[in-house]
């Protein structure tokens, strides 16, 4: 952008801290407006500040109460915090409980903070298509930290290492066998284990297992996921894993690596937008569209397979699109 | 586009303000938004009125929906109903439910609550009058 490009209003209201004008900025956001591309094209230049943290795990691990645990602790340092919670949207009505909130306490009047929760709208991997555009907005309002908080749906919440540049995994004792525990997924992206629910038995041994697993595949001179222990019923451990986070940004600065993860990042979000694009003019060509209709046809009848069906409709689409 | 947009979902906020601890109907109604396709931010028990406005204005929903069975609901709906007014957030609307006798009901409709339903009101009847009077956008 040209220094004599006009900032839009709505950005500046961004960058002056205007809570409702963020919260509505948000949902143009989710809903994939296009109007709201200048505003978010000059506010790109204002971020990059915040560290953005995902906490992720299972289903009842205690992601949201450690999040409220975390929230206190960096407000007492003094930190601008803001969360996103994300909640399944439901797979007939469209619709979605969104509960991340009814765990976090809050001062009334309280500036520092933003929480925001979204529903994951069809979107896999246990964040929301817009999770990431979301965060960096939190950034450019002036947030130190940003706290997202996954789905929970499991083995299968890893889009989060998309975003974050500390993923935070969160387990409990006594979630399953060891065997759990080598499976791909959920436990390749973790830079901090985080064994939550401490208080009760189970821990130290959940937690020694996990030391050695991640021993076990450790390259030399590579990162290594710390662990920690934590509960939110008597505090212990959450100062603990916000060391063990900060000791993974430390690292990335440090060995140079979170150039190259940003990059990597970089390139997955160009990709990605230019498939929303394709795929949003792809949908209104292909549906009612009489050629398609016959390739249908025939692939229901069975005189002609799926992939020769989609190999004929992408050659007829590089003409069109 | 040849194929019609489709409608973003409704967002809409339901909390209980106050003491009371029955939060049943809250969540039956929060399921049944649910169930007709809106984001519904369950913020539950024990809302103070400011908490609630903070956080009806950051999740910028388009409706509110207040469930009240302790009695209070003369002195917390218009709190809430004021304070959405300083913060120029009355463009949110209000709704309530609850144990809520005719004339108080019919004095917090003139203090700019939108819709009140009692004990027997029906899920259908609540989901069709929350998408009536939910805020459109521009």
């Amino acid at each position: 952008m040209s220094p004599r490009e006009a900032v839009p209003a709505e950005a500046q209201r961004i960058l002056h801290r205007d809570r409702r004008a963020l919260a509505r900025l948000i949902t143009q956001v989710e809903n994939r407006d296009p109007s709201v591309e200048p505003v978010l094209k000059a506010l790109y230049a204002h971020t990059g500040r915040a560290r953005i943290i995902g906490v992720t795990g299972p289903l009842g691990v205690g992601k949201s109460s450690l999040i409220n645990s975390v929230l206190a602790r960096l407000r007492a340092r003094g930190q601008r915090v803001g969360i996103i919670g994300i909640d399944p949207s439901s797979p007939f009505s469209g619709g979605s409980v969104l509960g991340d909130r009814i765990r976090i306490d809050r001062t009334a009047g309280e500036e520092g903070v933003f929480f925001r929760s979204m529903a994951s709208r069809g979107y896999a991997g246990g964040i929301a298509a817009a999770t990431r555009e979301v965060a960096r907005l939190l950034d450019a309002f002036g947030m130190d930290t940003v706290l997202v908080e996954t789905v929970g749906s499991g083995q299968v919440d890893v889009e989060i290492r998309r975003i974050a540049s500390t993923s935070i995994v969160v387990l409990v004792p006594h979630l399953g066998d060891e065997v759990q525990s080598l499976k791909a997924g959920l436990f390749e992206i973790a830079d901090v284990f985080c064994i939550n629910k401490a208080d009760l038995p189970g821990a130290e041994g959940a937690a020694r297992y996990l030391s050695e697993l991640v021993m076990m595949g450790a390259a030399p001179g590579s990162y290594t996921p710390l662990v920690v222990q934590t509960s939110t019923v008597d505090g212990r451990g959450v100062d603990d894993l916000l060391d063990a986070v900060d000791a993974h940004e430390q690292y990335l600065t440090t060995s140079r690596t979170r150039e190259e993860a940003e990059r990597r990042r970089a390139t997955e979000e160009i990709l990605d937008l230019v498939r929303e694009q394709v795929s949003r003019r792809l949908e209104p060509l292909l549906e009612g569209d009489p050629e398609v209709q016959s390739l249908v046809e025939r692939v229901v009848a069975r005189s002609l397979d799926p992939r020769s069906a989609a190999r004929k409709v992408y050659q007829e689409l590089r003409h069109r699109l | 586009m040849a194929r019609e947009k489709k409608e973003p979902p409704l967002r809409v906020f339901i909390a209980k303000p106050g003491l009371d601890g029955h939060d049943r109907g809250a969540k039956v109604v929060a399921r049944a938004l649910r169930d007709a396709g809106m984001e519904v931010i369950y913020a539950g028990l024990r809302q103070t009125p400011e908490s609630i406005v903070e956080g009806a204005i950051e999740e910028d929903v388009d409706l509110i929906g207040l469930s009240i069975l302790s009695g209070a609901h003369m002195v917390l709906v218009p709190r809430v109903i004021a304070l959405l007014k300083t913060k120029k957030a009355n463009d949110i609307p209000v709704f309530a439910g609850g144990i809520i006798p005719d004339e108080d009901a019919r004095r917090l409709r003139k203090a700019g609550v939108k819709a009140i339903f009692g004990p027997g009101a029906s899920l259908e009847e609540i989901v069709k009058t929350a998408r009536s009077i939910a805020r459109h956008r521009a």
